[in-house]
């Protein structure tokens, strides 16, 4: 099976597409391919404990590694004991090394 | 870890979108791991390396230009090349001349150069992956 690194940038409240690209993770994983999602800039929002944090949660049940930029966390005064469970704090380094592993990536 | 390649491709121009520092953030993770980059930029993007970006002064604040020491994507990029250079890396920043010519922004700082869209497909092509920073 393939091996995906999908990076999101941003916030579903900003983007109805958001969600699209959740399911679009979701289903890559159901199918037995290797997914992270990377959240970025204001992808990181919904990390936080909040309405739309479920998602989140969902995804890494379902068998995505979901992992957010500390830096973009930081800018936004996102502590770690306030993110929901399920999602890791990570460096953009990770971006990096999944390119170099040759996975396919998108940037939305 | 091993050497690779990348393309990374931007298409927003300067002072415009969080995703120019996301990118550059991206270039300089993978100089600092030892991997060299090709940035292909174009559209708005194709300014970022445009030698006449000049700071200004904050005369609602009282401060001049030096004290206000206005952030330029121009100085990210040129530090960008230097750490290429320090780490032994290859930054090739290639913008697209068509994007160039609209905008009139062809004075490039050191190091970029004028290239156009099939120096995209051979870089993605001599790369070991691609990533594309859409602007929509």
């Amino acid at each position: 099976m393939a091996k995906y690194i999908l990076i999101e940038s941003r916030d579903p409240f900003e983007s109805n597409e958001v969600p699209h690209q959740y399911e679009l993770a979701a289903s890559l994983a159901r199918e037995g391919n290797t997914v992270t999602l990377f959240l970025v800039q204001n992808g990181v929002m919904p990390a936080r404990r909040s309405s739309r944090s479920d998602a989140l949660a969902r995804l890494a049940k379902g068998g995505v590694e979901v992992l957010a930029d500390e830096l973009s966390l930081r800018e936004r005064g996102i502590g770690g004991d306030r993110l929901v469970a399920g999602v890791a704090v990570a460096t953009i380094d990770v971006v990096i090394d999944q390119l170099a592993d040759g996975r396919k990536a998108i940037w939305h | 870890m091993e050497k690779k390649k990348f393309t990374l491709v931007l298409m927003d121009a300067p002072f415009e979108n969080a995703r120019t520092v996301s990118g550059l953030r991206l270039v300089d993770a993978a100089l600092r791991k030892g991997h060299d980059v090709t940035v292909f930029a174009y559209e708005g993007a194709a300014a970022l390396t445009f030698a006449r970006q000049t700071p200004h002064a904050n005369a609602v604040h009282g401060r001049d230009a030096a004290q206000e020491d206005h952030p330029l994507p121009r100085e990210w990029v040129a530090a960008l090349f230097a750490a290429a250079r320090a780490g032994g890396q290859t930054l090739d920043w290639i913008n697209c001349g068509l994007c160039v010519d609209e905008r009139g922004v062809g004075e490039f700082i050191e190091g970029a150069r004028r290239g156009s869209p099939a120096d995209l497909w051979k870089a993605a092509e001599a790369s070991d992956n691609t990533l594309v920073l859409g602007a929509k």
